[in-house]
């Protein structure tokens, strides 16, 4: 049985595998789509959103709807880009986001988003301002809940890959957050050596390393030069 | 063509944009071919002249006053632009409506500031009350909450560069460009 296939995507010819979701078909062409709560080596769990497609014109998340021989894709459109930016704006109004103080800032996804989506000018959502902890009881770790985005990546890594079960969510709509089993973090099993805390698994500065704050200058951060997705776009230009 | 005037002012910032400003450095002399500046920190006129077409403002609102000056300017200016993070979400200053974690954060603010801090020195334990002080607002309003706002340059300042990209695309009715680089919010 043949194991590979086509579909297209903006109207370019994608081959892919069986078993493949059509971000990771995807992603092996050098075509990006915008995503948050995604993020390789963790199960996908399709539910920020932000990498939502039209699939022979139905709406799915490219992370979790399957390739399929012959499907018709499209991503960047006017109207799936005005989704994607509706829906980072309102990340950004739900939590309490202060780019000039934060140290992921130009090492945060969602500012990273932001830019790449050219979101810069005003919108009429508010502020919600939602009053979040912040634990700093851990010797070598911090959390600030301001900052969170509720993608879940914490919660995967450290059930899936550390076998900790540190993190799960609590509470409902609006006030659905992320918790932990424990009342502080430095009570958890949480270690610099798990997946969960390593840099760049939580896509915002929501975990933090403590002693390294604003360790890289300005210019040089992760997304400084070029915007998100650029690493997997330069597999279009370069053949393998 | 005739010059457009500009009126710029800081409500609750720290001038840090109005210095980016500063910064196209000899650029405003360029700029001056083409604006002229009515109400502004840059040559201290306190008042409006006449109508401007493009309020520049940095800052957001943490007291009555600032609510006054920005709705002078939304009156006077037929554009009106937030220049910086504190203009667009409030900035540092709005680290008080909910980073402080408590149930009333504008007297545990004032509290912290004029009484319980180990390095103020207070003899009277009063919290300043003066009449001619601006009636301090419940929280730190961004300028969106308080008026309809046009553009927004992000920045924490914008770098000069961005604000003279900006600038001139507006004056001169040239569409807005902005490099990759320049788009920042910290």
């Amino acid at each position: 049985m043949n194991q590979t296939f086509e579909f297209t995507l903006d109207g370019r010819v994608i081959r892919a595998e069986r078993g493949q979701s059509i971000m990771q078909a995807a992603d092996g062409a050098g075509v990006y789509i915008p995503r948050l709560c995604d993020v390789e080596g963790l199960e996908p769990e399709g539910s920020c959103r932000v990498c939502t497609v039209k699939v022979n014109g139905r709406f799915a998340a490219a992370c979790t709807q399957p390739a399929e021989a012959g499907a018709v894709v499209e991503s960047e459109t006017a109207e799936i880009n005005h989704h994607r930016r509706m829906l980072v704006q309102m990340l950004f109004h739900e939590g309490n986001h202060l780019c000039p103080i934060c140290e992921a800032s130009g090492n945060c996804e969602l500012q990273a988003m932001a830019y790449r989506l050219g979101i810069h000018q005003p919108t009429r959502f508010p502020y919600l301002q939602p009053v979040r902890p912040m634990d700093a009881s851990h010797p070598d770790i911090m959390l600030d809940y301001n900052r969170c985005i509720r993608c879940g990546r914490c919660i995967r890594a450290s059930a899936d890959v550390d076998g900790k079960h540190i993190f799960d969510f609590v509470g409902r709509g609006i006030n659905k957050q992320i918790g932990i089993d424990a009342d502080y973090l430095a009570e958890t099993a949480a270690s610099l050596d798990d997946l969960t805390f390593s840099p760049g698994l939580c896509p915002v500065g929501c975990i933090l390393r403590k002693g390294q704050g604003f360790a890289t200058p300005i210019g040089q951060r992760r997304f400084d030069q070029e915007p998100i997705g650029s690493d997997i776009e330069r597999k279009r230009e370069e053949p393998a | 063509m005739s010059k457009k005037r500009i009126a710029t002012v800081s409500l609750a910032g720290c001038f840090g944009c109005h210095t980016s400003f500063l910064d196209i450095d000899e650029r405003l002399i360029d700029l001056l071919q083409l604006v002229e500046f009515d109400r502004s920190p840059l040559n201290d006129l306190k008042r409006f002249t006449r109508r401007c077409d493009i309020g520049l403002i940095e800052g957001g609102c943490c007291n009555e006053e600032n609510v006054h000056t920005l709705q002078a300017f939304r009156r006077n200016c037929d554009i009106l632009v937030a220049m910086g993070q504190c203009a667009i979400m409030g900035g540092l200053p709005v680290m008080r409506n909910a980073i402080m974690h408590s149930a009333d954060p504008l007297r545990e603010c004032l509290e912290t500031a004029y009484q319980h801090s180990e390095r103020v020195y207070n003899p009277s334990n009063q919290i300043p009350n003066d009449p001619a002080l601006p009636l301090v607002l419940d929280k730190v309003y961004c300028l969106t909450d308080v008026v309809q706002i046009d553009y927004q340059i992000p920045g924490c300042p914008p770098s000069a560069e961005t604000l003279w990209q900006f600038l001139s695309a507006l004056v001169t009715g040239q569409p807005l460009a902005l490099e990759y680089q320049q788009v920042k919010y910290d």
